[in-house]
């Protein structure tokens, strides 16, 4: 028995090392580095420990800013891309003939570039000396006033930016769902239907709880997928967030590592760990809630 | 509620890459009269579940009409048919609880069948009572086992009156010892119940056990209908003969000549009425009585005790393989390779060679 367990520790080898050298010992440092204060990298000095790094990314405004973008982009992107994905789903469920095209037309931004679909949202919107981008011809068509969506007000650049985050979460979540629907038994509905069900009924009572895992799983994973936003911010809005207002928690903690106001590894830290016990708490409000609206 | 079905014929159409089209249930002419339990019996693939489906409405049928009493229910969605029906795997919701899975066709009512809550829970009780399940009423369908969940389905398919009970294979989920019990319950519960049922099996002990009468069915085509032992003591072909018996029939190669049956050169049996030819024979496991001067010989191989009787396993050259016979145990005193047989005349049925069909003698 000893025997069998060093052989397993043995095995367990290569893949804890990697864990443990690029996972779990950054994770201690990170944890580390937000208490001590001062820390210069070059000199791996510092000056004493306590809670400055916290208070001083507290009070940033630039952290704030960040704070609120990410807040905002969650609560309206999660809701609103799993909703969409949902209704894609059952309607992709309900058509038999072309389903496999949609389901790949659906499916192609989670395979395209975010920068590329980046671009083309700059397209739409942008609005440059020689165009206003279609979304403004649009507006104009229906009689409206010019906006700048990508460098003009806050609500227009908050707007096209949760518009860009559904529109690339949104295929993994069809993806999911529509496989969770075929995957519920068809005599189900064989069964609902005998006994008269009303379609709604035969949805909130039968479809709903049988993918209910499904959903609870896109929702945990959508909302720490959204805490961690950045890459789409820059395909938006370029590198220097902090002047477009736009910037996210993430894109916080790179610019205090390597932004041209970088080389605060104690402050990003700090960031980090505010950003992981966001993470965490709401992550543990999600399984709290799915525990009791998940059946089985 | 007595159900008819007149010309009734289901076809699958061809599909793409070779799948060819297929009549699974071909011009159904049969009425089951009303408070009968009815079984449809055929190996897999012969059409009972399409035409099981076809009553429920959940399939439309190609043409036909089907009839519940004097009302064409032909054209109108399983919804609107008051029908009842069990499936193979139950399909029970897999969230809800017995006693939410067994009101949920209730709470499905609306307009002036709307019922009240207390209606609600007095119709479940009713039939939780009926198939004894008052105690897992608040399990989930994981929590019990598969005779309990077969009852809930049973249970859900009653609890809103139907006018016709259908069971799609209601037994082949269960074990051999909870199969013997469940098929009595379901017998009890439609006496109790007085619902016409239907039910589909592949089971042939199982539909000839518990039914007042039986429907054989092969390849899409009803083979014979009428009550259990009628059809074992007169099946109209070699199809039913072998399809039903435990041990199975024995088939023998025979040819009549003067009124006379021969197997094996041997003239075995007296055979008035019957064409001169060739036949084949199917003699019934319990239609041999060991005789030391009997007609029929054949190479004795082993006996299978089982208790009350004794299989005797033989073979004979007008058989493929061997056959058996099952007699007393008192009167199986068998020594030496060859065994010498009487026949019983009502257990031996002539069949054409190239038909199959029954060719009818009298003693």
């Amino acid at each position: 028995m000893e025997k069998n367990n060093r052989k397993g520790w043995l095995y367990l080898l290569p893949a804890a090392a990697f864990l443990g050298v690029f996972m779990i010992y950054p994770l201690v440092d990170v944890f580390v580095y937000s208490f001590e204060e001062g820390y210069n990298s070059a000199s791996q000095s510092f000056f004493g420990v306590g809670l400055y790094n916290y208070s001083y990314v507290l009070r940033d405004p630039y952290f704030l800013q960040a704070l609120k973008n990410t807040f905002i982009l969650v609560i309206i992107t999660v809701p609103l891309s799993t909703g969409l994905a949902l209704i894609i789903s059952l309607m992709l469920a309900s058509i038999e003939k072309v389903r496999g095209f949609f389901q790949t037309v659906y499916f192609l931004p989670y395979v395209t570039n975010t920068l590329a679909v980046g671009l083309v949202f700059m397209i739409l919107f942008k609005k440059t000396a020689y165009s206003d981008g279609l979304i403004n011809l649009l507006i104009h068509f229906f009689g409206g006033e010019s906006v700048d969506f990508i460098t003009g007000p806050y609500w227009a650049k908050m707007l096209v930016l949760c518009l860009y985050t559904v529109w690339i979460v949104m295929p993994f979540k069809i993806l999911i769902l529509t496989s969770a629907l075929a995957s519920v038994e068809k005599t189900y509905y064989d069964a609902a239907r005998i006994d008269a069900t009303p379609r709604w009924r035969v949805f909130t009572k039968i479809t709903l709880p049988m993918i209910s895992p499904m959903i609870f799983y896109l929702i945990i994973t959508g909302f720490i997928g959204a805490f961690k936003a950045y890459s789409d911010a820059v395909a938006l809005f370029g590198t220097d967030l902090n002047a477009a207002e736009m910037n996210t928690l993430v894109g916080y903690i790179y610019d205090m590592l390597y932004g041209n106001s970088g080389g605060y590894p104690s402050y990003a830290s700090a960031a980090a760990i505010i950003l992981f016990a966001i993470v965490l708490t709401i992550t543990c409000i999600n399984l709290m809630i799915s525990r009791d609206n998940v059946h089985y | 509620m007595k159900v008819v079905l007149q010309e009734l014929t289901k076809t699958f159409p061809a599909g793409g890459r070779g799948v060819e089209a297929v009549t699974a249930v071909n011009n159904f002419n049969i009425e089951f009269p009303d408070g009968t339990l009815v079984g449809l019996l055929g190996p897999s693939g012969c059409g009972k579940s399409t035409a099981l489906n076809l009553i429920s409405g959940l399939l439309a049928p190609t043409s036909g009409k089907i009839f519940f009493g004097d009302e064409d229910v032909t054209a109108l969605p399983p919804e609107k048919r008051g029908v009842g029906l069990v499936f193979q795997s139950y399909a029970l919701y897999p969230h809800l609880t017995a006693r939410q899975n067994i009101a949920f066709p209730l709470e499905n009512l609306r307009g002036k069948d709307r019922l009240s809550k207390a209606d609600i829970e007095k119709r479940v009780a009713e039939a939780a009572k009926l198939v004894q399940i008052e105690n897992v009423l608040d399990r989930k369908p994981k929590e019990m086992s598969g005779g309990q969940q077969q009852r809930v389905a049973i249970a859900r398919a009653l609890v809103k009156l139907p006018k016709v009970l259908l069971l799609d294979e209601p037994l082949s989920n269960l074990d051999a010892r909870l199969r013997l019990q469940t098929r009595e319950e379901l017998r009890r519960i439609q006496q109790e119940t007085g619902i016409t049922t239907v039910f589909v099996t592949h089971d042939q002990e199982e539909a000839m056990s518990i039914s007042d009468s039986i429907v054989v069915m092969n390849a899409g085509v009803i083979q014979q209908h009428g009550r259990p032992q009628s059809v074992y003591d007169d099946p109209c072909n070699l199809f039913v003969a072998k399809f039903l018996g435990n041990p199975a029939i024995n088939i023998f190669d025979g040819e009549v000549k003067n009124e006379k049956l021969f197997i094996a050169g041997e003239a075995v049996l007296d055979v008035k009425g019957a064409p001169e030819g060739k036949v084949t024979v199917g003699i019934r496991p319990e239609g041999f009585v060991i005789s030391e001067n009997g007609a029929m010989s054949a190479e004795f191989r082993q006996l299978e005790v089982m208790g009350r009787d004794v299989s005797v396993v033989f073979e004979s050259s007008a058989a493929q393989g061997r056959s058996r016979a099952i007699v007393d145990a008192s009167s199986a005193s068998v020594s030496g390779t060859r065994i010498c047989f009487e026949l019983k005349r009502e257990k031996v049925h002539l069949f054409s060679p190239e038909t199959g069909e029954r060719i009818c003698f009298n003693g």
